[in-house]
């Protein structure tokens, strides 16, 4: 098995993959979801309602409070799916409930941006 | 991950609804780093105190868990978003004020130590080498670790706040004797703070979670904490160690490595503000600002940063009448990031020595930041 469940759910939606790690805090609007590091790929789009794809998250620890809010705000991406596990990502997915799967570099570069994908942490295929 | 018999118990929910959230936490969080299992941690340092970066739905989330949640452990405090000595100087609406007060109150109900600061490391005794904490705090974190002989994981503001209502947290790789397996060579003549600040910020860009540094001789407080204020910032490296490891894969630090990153965050030629500290000033850094400042004084307004702590002591030193006669607002309990005292519609940028401050400054505040080091800030910026 290649792909760990970290936060178990289920999840339907279009992917939206960037190559550059996430600072939460510094990056993401916490009541939108829109990307504002004007350095970052994601910049001015929104991570709303869609299969977060992404390296893993850097810097502040305070990120997991910007995922509980976007959660909250019902800005939050419907799934999160990393190559890597941090602690701001892990806990703040763990926290506001929203399904974490870490996968290897091989089945992150197949993942295509704009695709529609399905996560389901209880199946065998999870992908 | 293995759990004890009473901590499956907890994480079932069959000790409240506080705990369980804990152990569902720390359980995540274990899984995800392979640790085999938990182990108790001496002290506990929190973030997410600062009504600007946690919002509505973190001071309802505290105001909820503080019904019932206690800490299990010592446990300290990250600053908040002003210092009540003199926040009526600036334009906070009422319910900025009322917010932060009821994630103050949240805390303190829930036993949490109000040291409001992000450098416990500096206004703390550090406890005995090789003790077990969980600094959520990235600067103190990677301090701790490199600095402080202490071993805690970069922690997340939640798995710090789950290790403070349990006392304890995942055994994962930090927390072993984790050996760097990447060195960085410095490679820059007569570096000064902020070149540190930027070897950080590069170090944790390409580091995993622990990286070896070589070439570097003398490094004082105020570089060591913009190093570790920078590494924080930019990735997930957790300790530094002041080595050249021959085994390890090699990458240069230069001028032209220090050039980008200057590029990536200088985005002004001038400031309307100066802020020193981020992290906050300890009092060794509040003694040198006060003897460089020897007769000059600021041509535009300075805020300084430092604990609560740290200011008490520097009013008895007189430090803090010698920085008050140069022109700066001395400021505890808060801090440069994220702070709520710098809006964009009063202030189009702001000067800084500090990398981490830069960052958010220019992408949380949203203002334009001119970076500069202590010295040539005093330099152009004093009369």
């Amino acid at each position: 098995m290649t792909i760990k469940t970290i936060v178990k759910g289920t999840a339907k939606g279009i992917v939206m993959k960037t190559s550059s790690p996430i600072n939460f805090l510094g990056a993401v609007d916490k009541k939108t979801g829109f990307i504002r590091d004007e350095n970052h790929d994601l910049f001015q789009k929104s991570i709303k309602d869609v299969v977060l794809v992404f390296p893993h998250g850097i810097g502040s620890s305070v990120g997991a409070y910007t995922i509980f809010s976007l959660k909250s705000n019902n800005s939050a991406p419907l799934a999160m799916v990393c190559k890597k596990a941090d602690l701001t990502t892990v806990s703040g997915c763990a926290l506001a409930n929203i399904p974490l799967i870490i996968i290897t570099k091989e089945e992150f570069d197949s993942l295509e941006n704009g695709k529609e994908i399905e996560i389901d942490s209880d199946s065998q295929n999870k992908l | 991950m293995e759990l004890t018999r009473q901590e499956e118990a907890a994480l079932k929910g069959e000790k409240g609804e506080t705990l369980e959230l804990a152990f569902r936490i720390l359980v995540a969080t274990g899984e995800a780093f392979n640790a085999e299992r938990l182990i108790p941690i001496k002290w506990a340092h929190l973030s997410g105190v600062n009504y600007n970066t946690i919002g509505d739905a973190g001071e309802e989330f505290l105001s909820k868990l503080s019904q019932d949640a206690k800490v299990a452990t010592r446990t300290t405090l990250n600053p908040m978003g002003f210092d009540i000595d003199n926040v009526s100087n600036y334009n906070l609406n009422e319910n900025f004020l009322e917010k932060q007060q009821s994630i103050k109150d949240s805390y303190e109900r829930m036993g949490v130590v109000p040291s409001f600061s992000c450098i416990p490391y500096e206004i703390f005794d550090l406890p005995e080498k090789g003790t077990q904490v969980s600094f959520a705090e990235t600067n103190a974190a990677i301090y701790a670790n490199s600095i402080g002989h202490l071993k805690t994981n970069k922690e997340s503001a939640f798995s710090a706040l789950a290790s403070a209502l349990t006392g304890k947290s995942p055994y994962s790789d930090l927390r072993k004797d984790d050996s760097p397996n990447l060195t960085i060579r410095i490679k820059i003549e007569n570096p000064n703070e902020m070149t540190f600040g930027m070897l950080g910020y590069f170090a944790g860009k390409i580091a995993g979670s622990s990286v070896s540094i070589s070439g570097v001789k003398n490094l004082n407080k105020r570089s060591c904490k913009s190093l570790c204020g920078g590494m924080g910032t930019s990735g997930t490296c957790g300790k530094f160690v002041l080595d050249d490891d021959e085994k390890s894969e090699k990458v240069d630090f230069d001028e032209k490595e220090l050039q980008k990153i200057h590029d990536e965050l200088n985005t002004s030629d001038s400031g309307d503000l100066i802020t020193l500290g981020s992290p906050q000033l300890g009092l060794d850094e509040i003694s040198d600002l006060a003897s460089m400042l020897k007769n000059k004084s600021f041509k535009k307004r300075c805020m300084v940063f430092c604990p609560r702590v740290v200011q008490q002591q520097a009013r008895k030193l007189t430090y803090a009448n010698e920085l008050e006669r140069a022109g700066c607002e001395i400021l505890s309990d808060c801090c440069t990031c994220l702070t709520p005292l710098i809006d964009k519609k009063d202030v189009d940028s702001v000067i800084t020595n500090s990398i981490k401050g830069a960052y958010y400054l220019k992408n949380s505040n949203g203002v334009g930041v001119n970076l500069k080091p202590l010295s040539k800030i005093i330099q152009d910026e004093t009369k």
